[in-house]
């Protein structure tokens, strides 16, 4: 057998992340002492490097190196410019949230990037083997990053409790794994593609390999029944952790569902459809109807994120190309969104006093109007409140359902999103009109900071304004144009 | 049945045996003891398959390696077992139960009628089959990536393992040996040669009478 040498120039945005964090990870060691700040900075500009790769050499087709294992396409590259814009606001946030805690240490920033890392392997990945390395790296740096606060008896709480559900996720979707080279004989994506059209599949043991697929990607997603985790790990998370967690992974994660189940599974779609209209319709109320009980913003938005992973899904369950679109849309501006949210609470967080129940924020406009108006935008943009980008993609995805013929499923989430809304506007309501227990005005916050909270929750509403080129992008990348 | 059935049937009835006994001893230590054996009964249901690379690496990296570590870590480990075993025998029914039924459904996708030798019919090979060489060369080729990606995956897990056990405690807190320090030090750097007067102390005449009155 000759062994051809792979064409490398289409992974280099990979190969240029890891040389960067491999680096950094010495380099920490020396700076450590001497110039604390230069690993975030370091980690920044990696980030701008790696991004301005994938754009330099923006794929337009379809390109497949690595004997079939590595994938660059549209989705790919605009899914990865995606997750870098988001990174380099989690690292923002994050470093002044460790900075605050008396938490800093360069590792965080060194396992973010191995995580971002996983995230480009997951978006690439066009076999089983490389899917499933890329969950893991990415899994696992999230596990040490919630873990790093030691003596916070929650985060290591929270830390072990995703480690340990994470550990059963990732074992089921392996298990489906082999089974499904067991089904088609074949760990490629095309492959499988392939050999599914052919006819020659064992049904059965395609359809049992199916349910544990699905199962580990509602795992990970944090889907209903699966979900007991996500309110936990968010809640015991150092917030900057939770930032971390609910935005950028979620993209990765929507990668992973249009990887296995789109470019895979497209033909046994009969078969995971009813899975996902399941997993949907459960989300969308159990995120819906819980979140109303929640006291605590963090749990409040952990439960809102299960009501938002159901919106996607039921995208996806509309089991087409534009309802791959919708989802894509979907997940993208809720990653914007957790980072602006998570964001402002790491804004608004002292030491000692970490804006967490929804009770902290009574009368926030009178303490920080501008802060109160930015937190307005990102709860009516996740409420669905119209000019804002929020409205616009909840249209797409329940478009996605009806013209797929799940009208009851499309019903169910106008319901859900109306019932949602009460608990967006009560946040709203403690703000604006509830009398504040403190009435002195908050510390000022630093000019950056300030910065990033207004640009990442302004941009709500200016995509929501101008919600057409996201939105082409996102049915573009899909190989669609845009219909509305 | 014939004699490969048999000795398969074997190996297959200890390790899941072992398996069982894994996750209901109640030292530790003998449960890692039942996972070599584990272990081992499975690598040689492997060797009888024909993966005798993958068989020999199962004993020499999971049964020496891997479990000798972690015999060790659980020894070091002052593990409270009475605390850990609450709840086992009240969620014992219904653990049991539904691990029935999921075997049972298993067992119907990977029993012989989907897996069986008549779909999977054992390959033979000539003398100069090398077992290793047709692992080796896909890994290194084909897999190349992959192979890059786990290489990626350890070097997370032990950058993950030492950023959580490492604890920078500054000097101050702890102690620490400075070699270095040691040797370079000299006698005047630790001595100090003080000069102090001589005092005479003067007499104290009352404290006498005072000692002497008390007797």
């Amino acid at each position: 057998m000759t062994f051809e040498i792979p064409n490398l120039s289409l992974a280099l945005p990979e190969i240029v992340l890891l040389t960067l964090t491999s680096l950094l990870l010495v380099a920490d060691t020396f700076w450590s002492r001497t110039c604390r700040d230069c690993t975030y900075w370091a980690t920044q500009i990696t980030l701008l490097i790696v991004g301005w790769l994938v754009f330099s050499d923006f794929a337009t087709q379809t390109q497949v190196t690595f004997d079939g294992s590595f994938v660059r396409d549209t989705l790919s590259d605009v899914l990865k410019l995606f997750i870098v814009v988001v990174s380099i606001g989690i690292f923002l946030f994050s470093r002044e949230y460790l900075l605050q805690h008396k938490a800093y240490h360069g590792e965080f920033f060194v396992l973010g990037l191995f995580g971002v890392l996983g995230m480009f392997v997951m978006v690439s990945a066009y076999n089983l083997i490389t899917l499933y390395l890329g969950l893991e790296i990415m899994s696992l740096a999230l596990y040490a990053m919630i873990a790093m606060q030691r003596h916070s008896d929650r985060a290591s709480e929270a830390a072990m409790k995703y480690f340990v559900l994470g550990a059963l996720a990732t074992g089921m979707m392996l298990y489906g794994m082999s089974m499904l080279y067991g089904a088609t004989g074949t760990l490629e994506l095309t492959g499988i593609a392939q050999k599914l059209a052919s006819g020659e599949v064992d049904n059965t043991v395609l359809a049992f390999a199916l349910v544990f697929i699905v199962i580990g990607l509602a795992f990970k997603l944090g889907a209903v029944p699966f979900h007991m985790w996500v309110p936990d790990v968010y809640h015991g998370a150092p917030t900057a952790m939770t930032l971390y967690l609910a935005s950028a992974p979620k993209i990765a994660a929507f990668a992973m569902l249009y990887r296995l189940l789109w470019d895979g599974l497209q033909l046994a779609l009969p078969d995971w459809q009813g899975m996902l209209v399941i997993l949907a319709a459960l989300s969308m109320v159990v995120g819906s109807v819980v979140a109303i009980a929640q006291t605590n913003l963090k749990r409040m938005l952990a439960y809102s994120g299960i009501g938002h992973v159901g919106f996607v899904l039921m995208g996806v369950a509309a089991g087409d190309a534009e309802g791959f679109a919708s989802a894509m849309f979907y997940i993208v501006v809720y990653a914007i969104t957790s980072v602006a949210a998570f964001g402002l609470m790491i804004s608004l967080a002292r030491a000692g006093m970490e804006f967490e129940e929804i009770d902290d924020y009574r009368g926030l406009n009178d303490r920080n109007p501008w802060l109160a108006l930015m937190m307005l935008f990102v709860m009516f943009s996740m409420a669905g409140v119209p000019p804002f980008i929020g409205f616009f993609v909840k249209v797409a995805v329940i478009e996605a359902a009806v013209n797929a013929g799940l009208v009851w499923l499309a019903v169910l989430a106008v319901v859900m999103a109306v019932v949602s809304a009460f608990y967006y506007l009560r946040v709203v309501k403690v703000m604006y009109f509830d009398k504040p227990a403190e009435t002195s005005r908050l510390e000022p916050i630093s000019t950056q900071l300030g910065l990033a909270v207004s640009l990442s929750a302004s941009v709500l509403l200016l995509f929501g304004l101008f919600p057409g080129w996201i939105m082409e992008l996102c049915y573009r990348s899909l190989g669609l144009s845009v219909v509305a | 049945m014939s004699f490969e059935q048999l000795v398969f049937y074997a190996f297959a009835a200890i390790a899941a045996f072992a398996g069982l006994m894994v996750i209901t001893v109640r030292n530790p230590v003998k449960a890692a003891l039942w996972l070599v054996l584990a272990f081992v009964s499975t690598a040689a249901v492997w060797i009888l398959a024909e993966a005798e690379f993958l068989g020999l690496v199962l004993i020499l990296v999971y049964v020496g390696a891997v479990l000798v570590l972690f015999l060790f870590v659980v020894m070091m480990l002052d593990i409270n077992l009475a605390e850990m075993k609450e709840g086992f025998t009240r969620y014992l029914p219904i653990g049991v139960l539904v691990s029935l039924v999921v075997f049972g459904l298993i067992y119907m996708v990977v029993g012989p009628e989907h897996f069986g030798l008549e779909q999977f019919k054992p390959t033979e090979h000539g003398p100069d089959y090398s077992n290793t060489k047709e692992i080796a060369v896909p890994l290194y080729t084909q897999h190349a990536y992959a192979f890059v990606l786990a290489a990626v995956l350890l070097l997370v897990g032990i950058v993950a393992a030492i950023a959580l056990t490492l604890r920078r405690r500054p000097p101050s807190e702890a102690l620490y040996q400075d070699i270095d320090a040691q040797v370079r030090v000299r006698a005047e750097d630790r001595l100090t040669m003080v000069k102090i007067p001589a005092e005479v102390e003067p007499d104290l005449p009352e404290n006498k009478e005072e000692e002497e009155g008390a007797k």
